[in-house]
């Protein structure tokens, strides 16, 4: 396949509260589709394929009741873990819209009582990190520099410690295809949280320059859709879980097609 | 019996046309679950609804239950008792009666174990069947429903060794994960919609049910319902209770529980429980069989408040029932019932009867909170806990633990090895 690639640099500043790293993030193809194949210039992309998912839980059975015992279990935890305790939350079950939407700020928040340490975590974006390696390095030195601070560890109750776990992702084709962009409205309307979670969520691990299938697969249509892909970009995806995130994209994408908002 | 359509009333077409999607590579894969009891418990619950719809979606799935004697379900119940942290000291010929129990059992299942291709063996009951059949060809995956944050040393080290055995283990909550070299999955029970327990009924059915034992309709009533076991407090209930009653003259107490064949101990724990009530004619114990699942329905959306009282708790399915049907829980601060009712949004979580008598007061002197709170408890359940979720764990992790160490699978490739 021919394939044109447009390859650049882009530089990310990252670990916003502290603004430690600066890395060189190599953007690769800015066209790719959902099966990874470069989009045909001008013809537009191929149809969008819409992909389902779920999360299969996995418990590694170490835990922590302290700051310093989750430092030397975030030193060399499977990265699949830091993966599920920055995302997994989305797709398991939970009553409400959690505060704080990573799992190691909401424990350190509820379980230690360490404010501080927990407002510095929940800032952490992990799709401002090359890959899981420097997320990993971030939370072990956020959490080294908080110890370094105190006098004392704040101690979990025995109950209520933190237990590390991964997951193994489950990817399945729902066989259903939008055409074009026009189509987005109703096609987000009616997907399934896997379906969200997958497009919108997991996509920034896995494509190109940390964006979601869905700017991926409207990029592959040239400059036409630059200022929707603007619009999508500013979609807060961590708060109101999958279901208000569904919500918010289909209102963003009427009023787009529908609403004159162009 | 409920096919995989019918619940597209309930959860939506997309769900059940994924779940068709996901089993597609598992048609005719062979798989066998375990257990001790057809009736009575949560297990037999879940499995007397889960099977049929693995069958549904193309899976050649058995359902085999274990016999014993006595003695060998009271060991059962003691590993049970001292998993959950219990001290019981178990004697040689209670493992023995376990053991042989076991190999007898094993002698009839074998041909049909050794030739499956996943054997799902439920709680400890079963769990030696696997060193009687050396010939297996499949994967062996031990679930287990209780609470193991805590267990009593030694049964654990006794049980471990065959635990250890095992392909991989499922736990209800990574808390109860022990340090095990298998991989450990995790996943949550979950309720039947369609269900005699669950169903819609009509008001008169409930009303029926409440006038035949005696339940006065126009005053408040808070239920428990569960086995007679001391790991669900039904004392600590009814002390609740008598804290409310003070402020609350009018209320009255349901503590229904049921039998299930594999727990000796019930007998000994209502005798306890009949001794706490004493005379009051406004508590009411009732002994229901095990099918009474109308009964219970109805029960639970009588009650203005539900009460799940539990010290330990795997994962209290009756939690789940209750807030199905739009009711608010007051749950014991314990194992699963932590993550199935959100603190002041589904419900309360509480350590002790003064605790749970509090938050009773609260809730029957604030009618719209009670309303609110059971609105949400039930979007929970339907997102988070019905039959079909569960069904789709299931599928999932039939998937994943054949190919357990990739990280990411792709269905539209998978084959199964």
């Amino acid at each position: 396949m021919q394939a044109v690639v447009n390859c650049s640099i882009l530089a990310i500043t990252i670990g916003l509260a502290h603004g430690r790293y600066t890395l060189c993030k190599a953007s690769i193809p800015r066209a790719l589709n959902t099966r990874g194949e470069m989009s045909k210039q001008n013809a537009g992309p191929d149809p969008f394929a819409v992909k389902d998912c779920g999360l299969v839980a996995i418990a590694l059975g170490h835990k922590a009741q302290n700051l310093r015992e989750m430092r030397d279990h975030l030193y060399r935890i499977h990265p699949g873990s830091i993966y599920h305790h920055f995302w997994g939350g989305l797709l398991r079950p939970q009553s409400a819209s959690p505060e704080y939407y990573n799992d190691f700020a909401g424990w350190v928040h509820y379980q230690l009582h360490d404010d501080t340490l927990a407002e510095r975590l929940a800032i952490l974006d992990p799709t401002n990190y090359a890959d899981l390696e420097f997320l990993r390095h971030e939370l072990v030195d956020l959490v080294e520099e908080r110890l370094d601070e105190v006098e004392w560890l704040n101690w979990a109750r025995a109950d209520h410690e933190f237990h590390f776990t991964r997951s193994q992702i489950l990817i399945f084709d729902t066989r259903i295809r939008i055409e074009t962009p026009e189509e987005l409205t109703s096609a987000v309307a009616g997907m399934s949280s896997g379906s969200i979670f997958y497009h919108f969520i997991d996509a920034r691990r896995r494509v190109p320059d940390g964006v979601d299938d869905l700017r991926s697969w409207l990029m592959g249509f040239g400059e036409t859709y630059t200022d929707l892909c603007g619009l999508v970009a500013s979609v807060d995806p961590y708060f109101g879980g999958l279901t208000g995130l569904r919500q918010q994209l289909t209102e963003l994408f009427a009023a787009y097609f529908d609403g004159g908002a162009r | 019996m409920s096919s995989i359509e019918d619940y597209a009333a309930i959860v939506g077409d997309d769900v059940i046309s994924h779940l068709r999607q996901l089993a597609a590579p598992l048609k005719g894969l062979k798989v066998v679950h375990v257990n001790s009891t057809r009736l009575g418990g949560g297990v037999a619950e879940i499995l007397t609804k889960l099977v049929p719809l693995m069958e549904d979606l193309g899976i050649d799935v058995h359902w085999e239950v274990i016999r014993g004697q006595e003695d060998f379900f009271q060991c059962t119940k003691n590993f049970h008792n001292a998993l959950q942290g219990k001290q019981i000291p178990l004697s040689e010929s209670m493992l023995k009666a376990y053991e042989d129990t076991n190999a007898a059992n094993a002698e009839e299942l074998r041909p049909k174990l050794e030739e499956a291709d996943v054997v799902f063996i439920h709680d400890p009951q079963p769990l030696q069947l696997l060193r009687w059949c050396p010939g297996r060809k499949g994967r062996w995956l031990w679930r287990c429903h209780i609470d193991l944050s805590h267990p009593y040393r030694p049964v654990w080290r006794y049980l471990r060794q065959f635990v250890v055995e095992y392909d991989a283990s499922i736990f209800s909550l990574p808390d109860f994960a022990q340090p095990l070299a298998h991989t450990q999955y995790l996943m949550q029970p979950s309720i039947d919609p369609l269900s005699d327990k669950n169903k819609d009924l009509p008001e008169d059915q409930v009303l029926a049910v409440q006038l035949q034992f005696g339940i006065d309709p126009e005053r408040p009533m808070m239920l428990q319902v569960s086995r007679y076991d001391r790991f669900k407090d039904p004392v600590g209930v009814i002390r609740a209770y008598r804290h409310v009653k003070t402020f609350a003259p009018f209320l009255q107490l349901v503590l229904a529980g049921g039998e299930a064949t594999d727990d000796p101990e019930g007998e000994a724990v209502l005798s306890e429980v009949r001794s706490e009530a004493s005379e009051d004619k406004d508590i009411h114990i009732l002994l229901l069989p095990p099918d009474a699942h109308e009964i219970i329905n109805a029960l639970q959306r009588a009650a203005d408040v539900v009460v799940q009282k539990s010290v330990k708790e795997g994962f209290g399915l009756t939690v789940t029932e209750a807030m199905w049907k739009q009711k608010p829980v007051i749950g014991g601060n314990a194992g699963g019932i932590r993550v199935q009712v959100s603190d002041h949004r589904t419900g309360f979580l509480v350590s002790t009867p003064e605790g749970a008598a509090l938050r009773v007061r609260y809730l029957l002197s604030s009618p719209e909170k009670r309303m609110e709170m059971g609105l949400n408890a039930q979007e929970f359940v339907r997102e988070n806990s019905l039959l079909t979720r569960n069904l789709r764990e299931y599928l999932s992790l039939m998937i994943a633990v054949m190919d357990k160490d990739k990280e990411r699978i792709e269905l539209g490739a998978w084959a199964r090895p």
